[in-house]
């Protein structure tokens, strides 16, 4: 069980017992409605929500991730716990996502600094046990580079889709993948995003605050628009052009491949009909055996429709030849996937935060 | 396979089961696995079997002589309910080392093309020329340009006619004993072993080295850290076995700032740097002399021959496995010391010396002693059970032991002979 100061937990609010910190301070939800004192943490509170809907990090008023005065780090607590209520007021996913995501990123940059504090070791031991007793990452430290058993990392690192958290392209020694803080920390920001999430998700309904319903309702509506929208190029991604110019040039295209194309296509909601002529000039061809198989993979017969692969899956069998536009993408369905333009309208402006991170595990 | 050949091997193959069932190794958390069988002359494969005890799981053996014998690595809450409801706990890791996927030049000596239907056979680097020679010659009459190589890989299609009976689709690829195979295969095991032990901290007591029964080697690692990794993370460990996805910033090799000295790899480093720079490099004055011309040109030519580099030495550094095996999770696998009906060999644990293991005479485990009369047609020698055989004429007869016979009719280029009496028959 952590044991946290108020520093910490105004580093890391989630780890705050919610129910028990608003009842130590004698508050009742209402009163955030009303109360002009509670104000500065109900806008605290309604930045931090709205930062994360804009993509990025609500910025605290922490120095060095110490208090400067105690009212601050009270308004600190207290504005990342009001905020969950009014996300729970607004009872959109989207916001859930997006400020876990948002306060994972914040934490993440607390735990980094906590991690390579070389004055205060009890800041790393603090940060390490987080990682240990939240996460299960018993981590090692080595000259501030932090080593972590394999499996433990290839838990975590599963969710990454970029070549740089590949195994393949980290240092290993002796069952160990050896970090820097920041890549350990970020190594495990999608676990806390779903703790944060997990914690919101369990927090109990409120009742409507008299007087915060203008609030709930912009918050609403800012979710709403953020639901994404896409549209397609319509261009097929270069793994599927090279397999259906296998198939033009006569040669023979692995099963592996045909099941790509054929997934893909009908994904793409091409009916079999049209897709089974694409397979004609193969070696093998047989039209009775690939109209079986192509209602067989559509879910026609059988009842089970089938996926198109992962990129990861296909580069693994080598029918992965990706282009500059593959990046970042983990199907090849998302190929030239574009967010409608309205969608880009939404950008809120704020002085309090930092700009996005690219790369975000899906 | 004629039903007479069939019960000749259920016959061996029982007598097999009966004489060493105990010695079939109980899998661990038997309860939670997901077992399934083969028959000879049964299409497909039953499987979703739940074994209480070893004693089920021997009863299972007795009752249906299975020609193949699987157990999944998997451990699952309900291992006899389908796929999406057995409710997936874990997993043990497995590799599959395939002689067949080293390509080696000297499988053009061995590998023939068996028609399973009249068994006739050959070798089939002819066919695939012979294949070819057609291919060219249709493609000319079509005006059409384009080649594509004739291997191993292409055999075997479903429309391929036999030469001899002229049926379609039966056409098969088969490999004979080949010692270099087997010797280049054993390497790939122990540069296996070495990454699992030295570099991904695998203790040597969870793991085990299988010989397939026919031309490969299984790697089962038993480690209980690894057990819950899901299919994405099991991918990623086989494409860091196989140093496949390497890219040059991982050696300190940047498109824009050029080579970070400190982060290149060295001989001496430990993990696949060290292999890496051992292969890439050869010896630390080659070293040096590559830093030094690289860092003369430009940050993207660096780059781009690091790319190169990478593509060039990667097979060598790497283990060559299958990583869709070692990615799947829900894949049953050849029980240990079960046989294989591909060659009637045993799949057999390599302990001790693993250069003194011969697969070809210590996973021969069928009748030695007896002997049946059987009709080859086989183009080269082979050895097997420390015995030379061939090459056999179409059609020739041959006195050969149960274990020879047997693999030869496994491997489709035998039958039993008209006059032969099957022994040990029921």
């Amino acid at each position: 069980m952590l044991v946290l100061g108020k520093d910490e937990k105004a580093k890391y609010p989630f780890l705050a017992d919610a129910g028990k910190y608003l009842q130590e301070y004698g508050f009742e939800l209402p009163q955030f409605g009303t109360d002009p004192i509670l104000k500065d943490i109900v806008d605290k509170a309604y930045e931090r929500v709205m930062a994360a809907t804009s993509g990025s990090v609500y910025k605290s008023g922490l120095a060095d991730g110490r208090a400067v005065q105690d009212r601050m780090l009270d308004v600190e607590i207290l504005s990342f716990l009001f905020a969950i209520v009014l996300i729970k007021l607004a009872n959109r996913h989207t916001l859930v996502r997006r400020f876990a995501l948002s306060e994972a990123r914040r934490a993440e940059s607390y735990l980094a600094g906590d991690l390579s504090d070389r004055r205060d070791r009890s800041r790393v031991d603090m940060a390490r046990r987080i990682l240990h007793d939240l996460f299960g990452l018993k981590v090692e430290m080595r000259d501030y580079r932090y080593l972590i058993p394999v499996p433990d990392y290839l838990k975590h690192s599963s969710v990454f889709h970029e070549r740089e958290w590949k195994l393949v392209n980290r240092q290993v020694e002796d069952g160990h993948v050896i970090l820097k803080p920041d890549k350990t920390v970020r190594l495990i920001r999608h676990a806390l995003t779903t703790y944060i999430s997990e914690k919101i998700r369990d927090s109990p309904v409120p009742d409507m605050i008299p007087g915060l319903e203008g609030m709930v309702a912009e918050l609403v509506a800012v979710a709403d628009k953020l639901t994404p929208a896409y549209e397609s190029t319509g261009e097929h991604p270069p793994c599927i052009k090279h397999a259906i110019n296998v198939l033009k040039s006569g040669e023979n295209l692995p099963h592996s491949g045909r099941f790509m194309l054929a997934t893909f296509l009908l994904a793409r909601g091409q009916p079999v009909e049209e897709i089974a002529p694409l397979f004609k000039n193969a070696p093998d061809y047989s039209e009775r055996v690939t109209m079986y198989q192509l209602n067989h993979l559509s879910g026609r017969t059988g009842g089970v429709k089938y996926n198109c692969p992962s990129c990861d899956k296909l580069r693994t069998q080598n029918l992965c030849f990706a282009v500059p536009e593959c990046d970042g993408i983990i199907t090849p369905l998302q190929f030239g996937r574009r967010r409608k333009a309205a969608q880009h309208e939404q950008q809120h402006q704020s002085s309090d935060v930092e700009p996005a991170e690219e790369g975000e595990p899906a | 396979m004629n039903e007479r050949d069939i019960l000749f091997l259920e016959s061996a193959f029982k007598k097999y089961y009966y004489d060493h069932i105990s010695e079939i190794p109980v899998p661990d958390d038997i309860l939670h696995r997901e077992f399934g069988y083969q028959k000879l002359g049964v299409k497909g494969m039953t499987r979703h079997i739940q074994v209480k005890d070893a004693g089920q799981m021997r009863v299972m053996f007795m009752k249906t002589v299975p020609s193949d014998a699987y157990c999944s690595n998997s451990y699952y809450s309900f291992p006899n309910l389908d796929m999406r409801e057995k409710d997936w706990r874990g997993a043990d890791l497995v590799f599959d080392i395939d002689a067949k996927d080293l390509n080696l030049p000297c499988r053009r000596d061995h590998v023939l093309a068996v028609c399973e239907t009249c068994g006739c056979s050959r070798m089939e680097r002819e066919r695939a020329e012979e294949e070819e020679k057609k291919k060219k010659k249709k493609k000319k009459k079509e005006g059409k340009e384009g080649e594509r190589g004739a291997g191993e890989e292409g055999a075997g299609g479903p429309n391929l006619e036999c030469g001899s009976c002229g049926q379609a689709g039966r056409v098969r690829p088969k490999s004979l004993p080949c010692k270099e195979c087997i010797t280049a295969s054993k390497k790939q095991v122990a540069l296996l072993n070495r990454i699992l032990r030295d570099e991904l901290g695998v203790e040597p007591d969870h793991m085990s080295t299988y010989f397939s029964g026919n031309e490969g080697f299984h790697v089962h690692v038993s480690d209980p850290r690894f057990r819950e990794l899901d299919a994405r993370a099991r991918s990623d460990l086989a494409g860091y076995v196989m140093l496949s996805g390497l890219v040059p910033e991982a050696l300190g090799v940047h498109k824009t700032s050029g080579l970070d000295r400190a982060e290149l790899p060295d001989l001496g480093q430990k993990g696949w740097r060290g292999r890496f720079a051992k292969a890439a490099f050869g010896s630390k004055t080659k070293r040096a002399e590559t830093i030094s011309e690289m860092s003369k040109t430009s940050s993207w030519a660096a780059y781009a021959r690091f790319e190169g580099i990478i593509r060039e030495v990667s097979g060598d550094v790497g283990a060559r496995i299958d990583a869709q095996v070692t990615g799947d999770i829900h894949r049953i696998f050849r029980m240990p010391h079960t046989i294989n009906s591909k060659s009637g060999m045993l799949k057999t644990a390599c302990t001790g010396d693993a250069d003194s293991f011969d697969p070809y005479a210590d996973a021969v485990v069928l009748d030695a002693d007896e002997t049946v009369s059987v009709e080859c047609g086989c183009p080269v020698r082979f050895g097997l059970g420390r015995k030379r055989f061939g090459p056999y004429k179409a059609g020739e007869s041959a006195e050969l032991p149960v274990y020879a016979a047997a693999y030869a009719i496994c491997k489709g280029f035998g039958r039993l002979a008209a006059n032969a009496t099957t022994v040990n028959a029921d």
